[in-house]
């Protein structure tokens, strides 16, 4: 049937999925910077599940016993070693900013400019804040520890090259995410998008809480397992 | 910049209640509280990988569907990014067998070399 004629809208999920899908039509009832962002998330998802598979890859391969992150990761406070301490402390700084990202996404749509703002900087800042703890982690692993990527003194030497390159990238992304959200911030309260509508704020959140999904990920895989 | 209204077909955008998103986040509270406990409490083998994996896919579950409103975006979307990311089952697959065949020929060939 060259011109099928328009599905009956009653005619269930698969009907009007393939009807969605059919020639000369508009599949992606969204707007073009949305569908980019996801087009663009689900790129950046496939990066950083590689890099998760080739850890994944090397811990299994690896005959040296691997480094117990809970010990690694401590942190002494009062007297006591407390495991993972700083991890969950990002964890869930991450949480609050994807929480207050959220909200930005609310008020930008009621268009309340102020609180959009407001928002979206205290967003930037917890991100900041979470950079700020990865650079002190870094530096006490690198310094402290003796963690390089090519060798450590507690085991598996894939383990450095495989922290370094999960967590520097994830850190990039939330760096880029930091200033994506500022610059998204002012220019919203200069009233650059009153004319075009303030879909700007939700595209930001896809990638804010992108950045807070990957995290959840290599919290489960690399600091948990 | 085109100028052009291109949101006013999509005006309205993603509206939804506030009181969901406090629910969300502090389910994402709860649920990473309960993922550090499995290590604060020493759970090992696989009991551990088991609550490690369902905290992670319930989090990420809560923060793609509401965070990221991907329940709310039409059928076509979730269709074209959900079915590539069955390639990155396949691809966990494939690895895993090739890291155990890396594991077994070290310790065949290499006794104990890294």
């Amino acid at each position: 049937m060259a011109n099928t004629p328009a599905v009956n809208a009653k005619s269930g999920y698969w009907q009007s999925l393939v009807n969605d899908w059919g020639a000369d039509r508009e599949v992606f009832k969204l707007s073009w910077g949305k569908l980019m962002m996801w087009i663009f998330l689900l790129s950046d998802t496939f990066i950083f599940s590689v890099f998760l598979i080739g850890y994944m890859n090397v811990r299994m391969s690896a005959t040296d016993s691997w480094p117990l992150t809970s010990e690694v990761f401590a942190l002494h406070v009062g007297g006591a070693d407390i495991p993972l301490l700083l991890i969950a402390i990002m964890t869930f700084i991450l949480i609050t900013s994807s929480g207050t990202m959220a909200m930005a996404v609310n008020c930008a749509y009621q268009r309340n400019k102020a609180a959009t703002f407001k928002l979206m900087i205290a967003t930037a800042i917890l991100g900041a804040s979470f950079v700020g703890m990865q650079v002190f982690e870094w530096s006490k692993l690198i310094l402290d520890e003796g963690v390089r990527p090519w060798s450590n003194p507690m085991g598996a030497a894939q383990f450095g090259s495989a922290f370094f390159m999960i967590t520097g990238f994830h850190g990039v992304h939330v760096s880029i995410g930091v200033i994506y959200l500022t610059v998204v911030a002012f220019k919203v309260l200069r009233g650059h998008y009153d004319e075009r509508g303030f879909q700007i704020v939700e595209i930001t959140g896809l990638y804010w809480h992108f950045v807070d999904l990957v995290w959840v990920f290599i919290f489960a895989f690399f600091y948990l397992w | 910049m085109s100028g052009q209204p291109e949101t006013v077909s999509h005006g309205e955008g993603q509206q939804h209640p506030i009181g969901l998103y406090f629910k969300v986040w502090i389910l994402l509270f709860v649920l990473s509280s309960m993922s550090y406990a499995v290590d604060y409490f020493h759970f090992v083998g696989y009991l551990r990988w088991t609550l490690i994996l369902v905290f992670m896919f319930l989090k990420a579950g809560l923060i793609i569907t509401v965070f990221m409103h991907f329940a709310w975006e039409p059928s076509t979307l979730k269709l074209a990014l959900g079915l590539p990311v069955i390639a990155i089952v396949v691809f966990i697959g494939f690895m895993a067998v090739e890291a155990d065949y890396t594991f077994l020929s070290r310790l065949t060939f290499m006794s104990g070399g890294t």
